[in-house]
């Protein structure tokens, strides 16, 4: 297991470490700076924008940047669920699937726009390759660059003094897709194909195996989905059980190339935010919290996982490590370490059924989902959160030290103050909301197959998924239903957009101020002190909210199962 | 001063404070204030549910508990805030008391006077004070000058003088007129006078929320919005895990978690700001300018007065070549005689002791003519017999011996420069064409304002001096005094000029004026503070007045807004890092009877679900009223680098604010048992 340490932080360490260079890359691509990539891309950037009718050199005002922003997402929406609807009629449609139902439709519009990629369904088996096209990998490139460009316009207010405009929609946009996931996936997808993840469009190969039957062996493009998937933090396998499918991680070296790229990018836009903001302190300052956050994250799913469950060790299975459900070609130190680094970025990569994880495993995932994923988190909206956070923090440390709150060089006020709490308490809201709807009527119970505190881990875990747009959800709860369906839209929707809204609005009020000098008394945000208050923070303000269901979910359970007692 | 109240715990205002405490349960009242207003509706749903369980089966004993805790967390909110209220109105009442009675002498137009009632007064009336009468209104001098004891006001024995025009005419209604008779324009109208001002914003019903406080309010009602969203859910989440919790004991949890400790001593706090702040003798126009004084990282600063003794004093003779100091200081003497400055007199103190006279009554000889000292020529002196002797600033006394046909001495020229240098002002003296040496006139740097300045430094604070000396002179006392800037020859524009650049560049400004023409500057400063001795103008324009007219009082004033925002912030982290034990407590009490392995989070060993339950509410209501000394007091507060104070106060109320629950809570519990209340 000493090895398996080793190559984890060097692997992380290296994702990270790339992740500085390339924060420095994004920062110039976003700030219209001459870069690497701009001899190759620039031409077709140029052409994008003349096709579109998109002047580059004109800004939008905050009202604007909102309403174009949420007009573009409603459309991508509508389009998503129209090609659903239509899927039976339209062509590319070689097995004749049906027309989705509406509330099917409707909430794979919704999970997709919102880049949560929630998906109760079997892809293959229900959508057609138009649906396909359409509908999951348009909005599967849109979603992350639309998260980037929020947060790279909340960095460009931070970094300008007293301006009406925020910058341009469409830029931030095309620039994202262009400059950064094309060329990044088409890039990284080589480490992978060289350890065996298959990347072909060859037909599906039939096998006889020496039992008998026929087996068929898939095909497909797999490398360039998966890459993708980890980079983009969609979490959209290219196989239903995502990383524990031989062909996306064919070795165990492949294993560790997805831990390093899943954090790449959430760490690199930290460093873009301190490029763009001529602030390297707010770099210091997010990255070590969320590292901080992200190491304190391993104990409780170590102690989970390898204290093993003393109902099987009285069965005869060896320290009563629990292997159910999880994939046998990779150690137990792997599947945690798989599990707290998907999980924090709120990728939703899996390499064991959630289901099989111990209960203190998932007592710490949702820890990390319900104070917002602001631990690398998603594209763009991780690093938002997590500055929501340092804005509320700051508020109260200049209470405390009798000051004007400050943050990168401006003043923050009622406003700001008001709307970041507002952003990281709308997943609570959501999260405990609907599953207390869930809880109490026949259609939501009707989905449960597991009672006790097991059965409300499930519905609270798929709730505060949804609500922080992660999309993963545990088996044993019949998430295809169609209360499931339409439930998890608000907390989908409100997760997505109370955050991406809130940090423009946050940006706007941040644009129209002055810069304000740097004195000696404003309290250094890269300081530890600052660091742990933060996470003092957002221990007390957001993460307390769910003790209670903490503890009647993942602690009851674990407790009981310690006691020996089934439910 | 009167009514001074140092004892948080005053017998005398504690019994008004309770009555107000119950008077403030009106909803409308309460309304205010939303967090308790949200408690006080929860403890009247217990008390109905209490009442319903005595005729009904119920637990009546543990509901009835409850009722009473609830009201009793409200009740000490109020009484902690109407305890403020009832401080500061004493400061304030005590000096309302001088004027209530006072009579005027009102001037009419036609010339004939009208005594009328001082309350009567409105702004532009012009009324005659005389000797031993209390000024009816505040008001400018417009004739006459007058000693005033302002001790009503300010507490300050030594009476002061006011007279019209320049920067002191300014009186205060219900102070004293002791000698001298004084005409006085009213600029108030009734109701607005400084006093009025003074009581409103001590009083919590008219007092303005500042932003800081809204922000930190908007910051509470959000969490208990979120804590009144986990109590709800929690109902279906243990009806799921066959638990029924009853209802009084749920609204125990929900007021356990909401932040009422700071929320019920939020207004006690700000109340008690203004009250410290009349306490040094400022009076706070508005709530604004409290708060803004926390934040201000630049004051702009008079150096007269506010950075130097008053006035400039000789501190040396320095001859020429060929001549002695014996003679250079007999000379000085002679052209000081008339020098009715604190400058010549200081003079002539020099020359007496240089020349060893000692007691003896100088008098100017016969026959001598004196010179005054003209804007134009810009010296002074005197003509003795066939002597003329001359002094002034080194260049119009060159001019005047090269008049003469003499010239300027060298020596006396280094000597010129070299006092400039450091920090003086010379004086050259002459007698017709000859110079005869240099007078060094020093500003003496008051005594602790090095090591004062350096104090606020830490703060991040940076100091800015406005001198009319030329730069060498104000570079020097700058450096002498710690400060970080100056802004010399300066011109009666250019503190607005200044106040706007700075503000431009982000800095929050303070400043301290006097003057009618300060009044543009303080109108334009964030933190503006008047001098009470000021023109009213000045007063108006400024948002704090002090009432000792002491310029360095600005650093007491930051000092006590600083105060206020690091007591709300520390009792907020307080309050909700509470909330960590409030959980251990009460959330295993609610399901350890269906669920027994949760006793483990029992952390406390609390007796029975009961008892944990009754000890978290207990507390919950307890901590307010043993927060309030804190509150009225503020916290301990030492000027430190902000990553200090952070530190500090993150230890003692972060820290503490986890840990003190879990111990008072225990306590709590026991002593439930041994009462047998559970």
């Amino acid at each position: 297991m000493t090895l398996q340490i080793l190559v984890y932080i060097f692997v992380i360490g290296a994702g990270l470490g790339l992740a500085v260079p390339y924060g420095r890359f994004m920062a110039r691509v976003f700030g219209g700076e001459r870069n690497l990539l701009t001899p190759v891309i620039r031409p077709v950037e140029r052409w994008v924008y003349k096709v579109c009718g998109i002047d580059e050199n004109t800004e939008m005002t905050l009202k604007t940047y909102i309403l174009t922003l949420l007009v573009f997402e409603l459309l991508g929406a509508i389009l998503v669920f129209a090609v659903m609807m239509l899927q039976g009629v339209l062509p590319l449609n070689p097995q004749e699937h049906p027309a989705l139902r509406w509330d099917r439709a409707l909430n794979l519009a919704v999970s997709f726009v919102t880049n949560s990629n929630y998906q109760p369904y079997v892809g293959e088996r229900e959508l057609t390759y138009m649906s396909y096209m359409l509908g999951v990998l348009v909005q599967d490139i849109i979603s992350p660059s639309v998260g980037l460009a929020v947060i790279v316009t909340m960095a460009r207010c931070f970094s300008r003094g007293s301006s009406p405009t925020i910058g341009n929609f469409w830029v931030d946009l095309i620039r994202g897709m262009l400059y950064i996931w094309v060329p990044l996936t088409l890039l990284l997808v080589f480490p992978l194909i060289s350890q065996g993840v298959i990347q072909n469009m060859n037909a599906y190969v039939v096998a006889h195996p020496l039992e008998g039957g026929e087996q068929l062996i898939p095909g497909g493009p797999a490398g360039i989905i998966t890459a993708f998937k980890l980079l983009a933090e969609d979490g959209n396998a290219w196989s239903g059980v995502s990383a524990a499918h031989p062909f996306e991680t064919p070795t165990g070296l492949s294993l560790y190339l997805h831990m390093g790229y899943i954090l790449f990018v959430p760490a690199a836009i930290t460093f873009m935010v301190g490029w763009l903001t001529k602030n390297r302190k707010i770099t210091v300052a997010l990255f070590s919290t969320m590292l901080l956050l992200f190491a304190l994250s391993m104990p409780l799913p170590f102690l989970g996982e390898f204290g093993g469950n003393p109902l099987l060790q009285q069965l005869g299975v060896q320290g009563g490590v629990s292997m159910e459900g999880k994939e046998v070609r990779f150690t137990l130190f792997e599947h945690v370490v798989f599990l707290v680094t998907a999980m924090a970025p709120a990728n939703g990569s899996t390499l064991a059924q959630l289901s099989s994880v111990m209960p203190l495993s998932i007592l710490q995932v949702i820890f990390n989902l319900g104070i917002g994923a602001p631990i690398f988190g998603c594209i763009g909206t991780g690093s938002l959160t997590m500055i929501h956070y340092f804005i509320v923090s700051m508020f109260l440390a200049g209470l405390m030290t009798g000051r004007t709150p400050e943050l990168i060089g401006k003043k923050l006020d009622l406003r700001e103050v008001v709307l970041a709490c507002t952003s990281f308490l709308m997943s609570s809201f959501t999260a405990l909301g609907f599953s207390a709807i869930a809880l109490s009527t026949p259609a939501g119970l009707a989905a449960m197959s597991n009672t006790g505190p097991r059965g409300l881990t499930e519905v609270v875990y798929v709730f505060i998924s949804t609500s922080i747009n992660n999309g993963s959800f545990m088996a044993g709860l019949d998430v295809t239903q169609p209360f499931y369906n339409l439930a998890t839209i608000l907390p989908m929707l409100g997760g997505r957009f109370s955050t991406l809204i809130v940090g423009l609005l946050i940006g706007g009020s941040i644009a129209r101020k002055g810069k304000i000098p740097i004195s000696a008394a404003s309290l250094p945000v890269a300081s530890p002190l600052f660091i742990i208050f933060v996470i003092f923070v957002i221990i007390i303000l957001s993460g307390l909210s769910f003790f209670p269901v903490l503890t009647l979910g993942p602690i009851l359970e674990q407790l009981m199962m310690q006691a020996g007692i089934t439910f | 001063m009167p009514g001074k109240i140092t004892n948080v715990w005053q017998p005398s205002l504690i019994k008004q404070a309770v009555r107000d405490a119950f008077l403030k349960l009106n909803p409308f009242v309460q309304r205010r204030n939303l967090v308790m207003f949200l408690v006080e509706l929860t403890a009247l749903v217990v008390t109905i549910i209490a009442i319903n369980d005595l005729f009904n089966s119920g637990n009546f004993k543990l509901d009835v508990q409850i009722s009473l805790w609830l009201w009793l967390t409200v009740l000490f909110s109020n009484f902690s805030e109407a305890l403020a209220e009832g401080r500061g109105r004493a400061q304030a009442e005590s000096l309302r008391q001088a004027r209530k009675d006072a009579m005027a002498n009102k001037l009419e137009p036609d010339g004939k006077i009208e005594q009328i009632s001082a309350t009567r007064l409105r702004k532009g009336d012009l009324v005659i004070v005389k000797e031993g009468e209390i000024i009816p209104s505040d008001g400018d001098i417009i004739e006459g000058i007058g000693l005033v004891d302002e001790s009503a006001v300010t507490g300050e024995s030594a009476p002061v003088v006011r007279e019209p025009g320049g920067s002191i005419c300014g009186v205060t209604g219900g102070t004293r007129l002791i000698s001298g008779q004084v005409k006085v324009r009213i600029t108030v109208n009734p109701g607005q006078t400084f006093l009025d001002q003074m009581i409103t914003m001590v009083e919590s019903a008219k007092r303005q929320k500042t932003p800081n406080e809204r922000a930190l309010e908007l910051l509470l009602i959000g969490l208990t919005v979120i804590f009144i969203v986990v109590v709800v859910t929690l109902v279906p989440f243990a009806h799921y895990l066959n638990v029924s919790i009853p209802a009084a004991v749920l609204i125990a949890l929900l007021v356990c978690l909401v932040p009422t400790t700071i929320s019920g001593l939020l207004p006690a706090i700000g109340i008690a700001g203004m009250e410290r702040m009349l306490k040094s003798n400022v009076v706070a126009l508005s709530g604004r300018g409290v708060e803004a004084s926390g934040n201000v990282d630049l004051v702009l600063m008079d150096k007269t007065g506010t950075i130097t003794l008053g006035n400039r004093m000789a501190t040396e003779f320095i001859p020429t070549e060929g001549v002695t100091k014996e003679d250079l200081a007999e000379a000085a003497m002679l052209s000081s005689l008339a020098d009715d400055t604190p400058e010549g007199r200081s003079i002539l103190d020099l020359c007496k002791r240089t020349l060893g006279i000692r007691g003896r009554d100088i008098r100017a000889p016969e026959g001598s003519t004196f010179i005054p000292f003209s804007a134009t020529d810009r010296m002074s002196g005197i003509d003795i017999g066939g002597r003329e002797i001359r002094k002034g600033a080194g260049d119009s006394i060159e001019e005047y011996v090269n008049m003469k046909g003499g010239r300027f001495s060298e020596g006396t020229h280094a000597a010129v420069e070299s006092i400039s240098r450091e920090g003086g002002t010379p004086l050259v003296v002459a007698e017709g064409s000859r110079v005869l040496g240099a007078i060094r006139l020093k500003d003496i740097v008051k005594p602790d304002i090095k090591e004062r300045l350096n104090s606020m430094r830490k703060l991040g604070i940076r100091f800015v001096m406005i001198t009319g000396d030329n730069p060498v002179t104000a570079e020097a006392i700058a450096a002498e005094a710690g400060i970080d800037d100056f802004i010399a020859r300066a011109s009666p524009g250019a503190k607005l000029e200044a106040i706007r650049k700075y503000q431009k560049d982000g800095h929050m400004v303070a400043m301290i004026g006097d003057g009618t023409n300060d009044a543009p500057a303080l109108a334009q400063a964030d933190l503006a503070v008047a001098m009470n001795a000021g023109t009213q103008a000045a007063r108006e324009a400024a948002n704090m007045v002090d009432l000792d007219s002491n310029p360095a009082k600005l650093l007491d004033i930051v000092e006590i807004g600083k105060q206020l925002l690091m007591t709300r912030g520390a009792l907020t982290t307080f309050s909700i890092a509470n909330d960590v034990a409030k959980y251990f407590t009460i959330f295993p009490a609610l399901f350890v009877a269906q669920y027994p392995v949760l006793n483990v989070l029992n952390v406390m060993h609390l007796a029975t679900p009961t008892s944990a339950i009754l000890a978290a509410i207990i507390f919950n209501a307890l901590i307010i009223p043993a927060c309030i000394p804190l509150a009225i007091r503020g916290v301990s507060y030492k000027p430190a680098t902000t990553e200090a104070l952070l530190r500090q106060n993150l230890l003692i109320y972060g820290i503490g604010g986890l840990i003190a629950p879990f111990i008072g809570i225990k306590i709590i519990d026991i002593l439930v048992i041994m009462l047998n209340l559970a």
